[in-house]
């Protein structure tokens, strides 16, 4: 028996949300007292790899082949499906990100294996097997009972704490097979901005709306961004007008994100855009309207013209980095 | 070409949902249904790509797995314009269900491009479009921000982190969409309205398949705290507040 954590790597490394998702497994693994295996695709180095075990994971596997240049979804799910399969694996857990949304369904068609998705806690039960998810885009949480002998669960990002642990995971690598003759997709480009604080990975975002009035003000909030290390997002009506790229846009029909601080600033708080920043940890908001909605999902507040409070903010946070 | 477009039928994205029966059902009184906001968009961008004759798209079907309920919200995906639709008769139990019985639906004809939402509004799933492409056993492309179609092939425009990827793709194919795959949700013209009642909307039973998962009941969120109020003139009190108390910076 095992529970099989699929943990992905970015060019041969990991990142909080690998180690979230081992922390979260092993907890798992340690409710089934059964054994937590990690599994990578793709080449990484011993000392990465190892970092898993600081997690939490008994053993890890890298699963291998020169093939693999690309992520393909056919092609990882037979990989991850044979490591089940293998190693008898109860719980299959992967992160609820872009790739282990790709991957989980289809594990869940190909074993036949129930499949909890967004779960952000550990299980509340195992027999039988129940947990806890978002739903109505963070208006309700459902409570969930997977039938099936194998279970799946995706896990949200920063929804659960680090947890530390001693062992010294035994690390293997495998070689796979990679079939290429299927792969009727093929990537012709790659677009990317290197150096960008990613929007899903921040821990604080700053994030401006309709009330920052047009682009020429967003000097502070970049500036802001800067001195917290933070990612920067906005509205869905300030990316329509293009005052800021598509890609800030957050909420329900954009990204959907859990910093542990979220800055809004002149944004109103619709549901439409709480449902993608609902589960940070701490949102504070600077509105000039005391009735906006934004401050009933937030911890802190401001009442204020952010024209008048942002240069105050800079100064405070600048006060505080020592700058 | 043939192209499907899965849409769930959603409470309005503003609703306060409230719950019943010991919080294990829905309150559905005083709802508006929607086109879930992510298969609106994908509707759109498929009568986009067939209003260009030259992309030699014959049909856009709509499919749906639902009681009769539904029906109004696939009528006016009709009146938005897709050509004809498929309801299939029974309550969406989860995701793998839905899954599988939209596998059955799209089997009876060859549809080249099928378009799956990111995920439903009511229950965020992200599951259904990848279970569907395993069950047919066709290649699917997630987080897709664009299609086009260029001799004979699909290209697809796929976000990745920070980026985004161009990938071109034969046939047939599942494309799972997020934003950017059309500007704004096509509206439905008087004269769509009209065409939308005579168009074939055809009622397939559910095949017999288990549910994987059961959804036993709801909560609401916890109430969060009140907010505290910072003096606007002095943005200090709130750095404090968040080193100090909430230790986060
Ligand atoms: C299907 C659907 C999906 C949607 N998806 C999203 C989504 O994903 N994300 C999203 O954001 N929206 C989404 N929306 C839109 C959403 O309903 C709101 O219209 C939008 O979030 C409002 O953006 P805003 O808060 O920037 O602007 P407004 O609602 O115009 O709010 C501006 C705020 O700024 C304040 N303000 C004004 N001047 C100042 C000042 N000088 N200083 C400080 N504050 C000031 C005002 O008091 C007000 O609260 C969606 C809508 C629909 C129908
Ligand atoms: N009952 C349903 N009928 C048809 N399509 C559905 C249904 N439920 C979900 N879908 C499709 O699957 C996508 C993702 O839904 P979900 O996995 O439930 O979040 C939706 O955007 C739809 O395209």
């Amino acid at each position: 028996m095992s529970v099989l954590i699929f943990v992905e790597n970015w060019d041969g490394k990991f990142k909080k949300l690998s180690f979230e998702l081992v922390s979260y497994g092993s907890k798992i693994a340690e409710m089934l007292a059964t054994e937590a295996i990690a599994i990578t695709i793709g080449n990484v180095d011993n000392a990465e790899l190892a970092k898993l075990g600081k997690y939490g994971a008994d053993r890890v596997i890298n699963a291998v082949n020169d093939g693999i240049q690309i992520f393909d979804s056919q092609n990882f799910t037979s990989i991850i499906a044979g490591f089940a399969d293998k190693e008898n694996a109860r719980v299959i857990v992967l992160s609820n990100n872009s790739t282990g949304k790709a991957l989980a369904p289809r594990l869940s068609v190909r074993l036949k294996a129930g499949l909890g998705s967004g779960v952000s806690k550990l299980p509340a039960n195992i027999e039988p097997f129940s947990v806890f998810k978002k739903v109505y885009s963070g208006n309700a949480f459902a409570n969930i009972v997977i039938k099936t002998d194998i279970k799946i669960l995706t896990l949200a990002q920063n929804s659960f704490e680090l947890i530390e642990s001693d062992k010294n995971a035994d690390i293997s690598q495998v070689l796979v097979e990679w079939d290429t003759s299927g792969l009727k997709t093929k990537v012709n480009e790659v677009q990317k901005q290197e150096g960008k604080i990613l929007l899903t990975d921040a821990d604080v975002v700053i994030s401006g709306g309709r009330g920052m009035k047009s682009s020429d003000n967003w000097g502070p909030i970049l500036e802001l961004a800067d001195l917290l290390g933070a990612a920067t997002a906005c509205s869905r009506p300030v990316s329509d007008e293009g005052w800021r790229p598509h890609d800030e846009h957050t909420g329900q029909t954009g990204k959907i994100i859990a910093p542990n601080l979220y800055l809004a600033i002149g944004i109103s708080g619709a549901t439409q855009h709480l449902a993608g920043v609902s589960s940070s940890k701490f949102i504070v908001a600077i509105n000039t309207d005391k009735d906006a909605p934004i401050f009933s999902a937030a911890q802190y507040g401001i009442i204020g013209d952010a024209g008048k409070v942002l240069p105050k903010l800079v100064e405070a946070v600048k006060e505080l980095k020592g700058k | 070409m043939k192209i499907l477009v899965c849409i769930s039928h959603v409470p309005d994205t503003t609703t306060k949902v409230k719950f019943i029966d010991d919080f294990k059902k829905i309150d559905i009184a005083g709802i508006q249904w929607i086109i879930n906001p992510w298969d609106e968009l994908s509707l759109t961008r498929a009568l986009e790509l067939k209003d260009d004759p030259s992309n030699g798209i014959q049909s856009v079907t709509v499919a749906n797995v639902g009681l009769v309920g539904t029906e109004p919200t696939i009528r006016k995906a009709l009146a938005i314009g897709a050509d004809d639709a498929i309801r299939v008769n029974a309550d969406p139990k989860d995701a793998y269900y839905v899954a599988a019985q939209l596998a059955n639906a799209a089997k009876s004809e060859q549809y080249d491009i099928i378009f799956c939402g990111i995920e439903s509004s009511d229950y965020n799933g992200s599951t259904v479009g990848g279970m569907l492409a395993e069950f047919l056993g066709y290649p699917s492309i997630s987080s897709v921000s664009g299609v086009k179609i260029e001799n004979g092939q699909a290209v697809v425009t796929r976000e990745i982190d920070g980026g985004k990827e161009l990938i071109s793709a034969a046939y047939p194919l599942v494309a799972i969409v997020q934003k950017g795959i059309a500007k704004e949700p096509r509206i439905a013209a008087m004269r769509g309205i009209m065409m939308a009642r005579t168009k074939p909307l055809k009622v397939l039973e559910p095949v017999e398949i288990d549910s994987l998962t059961e959804l036993i009941s709801f909560e609401m969120p916890k109430p969060r705290a009140a907010c505290k109020f910072v003096d606007p003139e002095n943005p200090r009190q709130l750095i404090e507040l968040l080193q100090n108390e909430a230790k986060i910076i």
